[in-house]
């Protein structure tokens, strides 16, 4: 009885070591985000809140707790109150299989791809639940649309899931980081280039982020499904936001780019001075490179229009998958090498 | 086994907590001062003329039928997926027959225009 209280706090503090640096990465992303869209048009950006502008986003968190939270009088209550619980746990939770490196996992378990799956396809219920909940148009417009976009990209998603789960024969997150040992062009971008640039495209559109952000579309329908929300109930959509940003970035240098893995691995010279870099820190720049796409692609591209992102969803992205899984699962029979052994 | 889904299910625990208790600090610290032009549904200044929940869009109903059947497919295709170097050709041409069923399904809607939107 004491042993298991005695695990079950072990387990409730490596949960907050996970979580209290995501919420602050989530914190300095959204700075990180306003600085370099501020230099890439040519602006400042936030400089003012201590140094640098450094302080910016903790005075952003305190502004948004102590703003009124406002239930409209035509909104159903309690499923609007319910529904930023239901955006923020899914996003929380899908960390619990992320391996941070070898053997630095909360819970490694032969399901994760799995896992990360389910819970991806969760968050559409948050925007559903809070769109319909509002009853105003624009967020009923917004939360329609945001459901349509989630779920045609979820097809394109799962199917560069099967493509992985092909090349490593395993639904663990450690196994298959493991099978792509070797160097980096063992790592499957490679073989798998279609089905990367698929998953990131799918990536994008999942998280509603620009150039596939009309649910939002702040220029046509306001702010989309959480127009009517205020204070800490908008910083809940807005924290899952950019959870699902880090964890989208973070699957695809798991699966893609070898996660901790290094990328100077099996190359002479180059590969020994390198060797004592941890693990850890090559994941975090991988996912750093990819939250910085993500933000060259929001200051690069105007917004798709919504007949465009369905097709492209529907027509290209699906097709492509499909010929390439079957691409795949021939060079899995065949046992190409070096990837597929 | 299941014990290695233990800290999962803690997780999701903390998970509904952190969200509860932004809620409730929110609640608490901020202020509170309802009123009915306040209240009202935002549509840019003018009074809501009707309610929200009408008929919308059946290509919204379409999309959702047609995501279930690939969605299903992805279930199918997860387990094969992960075994497929133990089963041989015949796991290998048994997946090729349904996937080829399949697309011709998907080339059907697409010449039946499922997938336009205007």
């Amino acid at each position: 009885m004491f042993n298991d209280l005695l695990l079950i706090l072990w387990i409730i503090i490596k949960i907050i070591v996970i979580v209290v640096p995501l919420l602050l990465g989530v914190a300095y992303l959204t700075f990180f985000e306003r600085k370099v869209i501020g230099l890439m048009q040519s602006r400042i950006g936030p400089n003012r809140v201590g140094p640098w502008g450094l302080l910016q986003p903790i005075a952003d968190v305190l502004k948004l707790l102590t703003k009124e939270i406002i239930i409209p009088s035509a909104s159903n209550r309690y499923l609007f109150v319910i529904a930023p619980m239901l955006t923020i746990t899914p996003a929380l939770a899908a960390w619990a299989v992320i391996p941070f490196s070898q053997g630095m996992a909360l819970a490694n378990i032969n399901a994760g791809v799995l896992y990360l799956f389910a819970l991806g396809s969760l968050s559409v219920y948050g925007v559903l639940v809070a769109g319909w909940a509002s009853n105003s148009k624009y967020a009923f417009l917004g939360a329609m649309r945001a459901a349509a976009q989630t779920i045609s990209y979820e097809i394109a998603m799962g199917f560069s899931f099967v493509g992985i789960l092909l090349a490593a024969g395993s639904m663990n997150l450690q196994d298959i980081v493991l099978k792509q040992q070797g160097g980096f062009w063992h790592w499957y971008w490679l073989p798998l280039l279609p089905l990367f640039v698929t998953y990131w495209i799918s990536g994008v559109a999942e998280t509603n982020r620009l150039p596939f952000d009309v649910a939002e579309g702040e220029s046509e329908i306001v702010a989309g499904f959480h127009v009517e929300y205020s204070g800490i109930t908008f910083a809940l959509f807005f924290l899952a936001e950019y959870i699902n940003m880090i964890m989208v970035s973070t699957i695809a240098a798991l699966l893609f780019l070898g996660g901790w893995l290094s990328p100077f691995e099996g190359i002479p010279l180059l590969g020994p001075l390198f060797a004592w870099v941890p693990g850890i820190i090559w994941l975090f720049l991988k996912i750093g490179g990819f939250l910085f796409l993500y933000i060259w692609l929001r200051a690069t591209f105007p917004r798709y229009r919504y007949d465009q992102i369905m097709r492209l969803g529907w027509k290209v992205l699906i097709p492509v998958t499909l010929v390439w899984v079957v691409v795949v699962s021939l060079g899995v029979e065949f046992k190409i090498a070096p990837w597929f052994i | 086994m299941l014990e290695n889904y233990l800290p999962i299910l803690i997780f999701i625990g903390i998970g509904l907590v952190i969200g509860m208790a932004a809620l409730i600090i929110g609640a608490l610290i901020g202020p509170h001062k309802p009123d009915a032009e306040k209240n009202s549904p935002y549509e840019c200044g003018f009074p809501a003329f009707e309610d929200t929940r009408l008929p919308f869009d059946v290509r919204y109903y379409l999309v959702a039928i047609l995501f279930i059947i690939f969605d299903l497919e992805t279930a199918f295709l997860f387990p094969w997926a992960v075994v497929l170097h133990k089963i041989g050709l015949y796991g290998f041409l048994a997946m090729m027959v349904f996937l080829g069923l399949l697309t011709i399904g998907f080339i059907y809607e697409w010449k039946k225009g499922a997938l336009e939107w205007q």
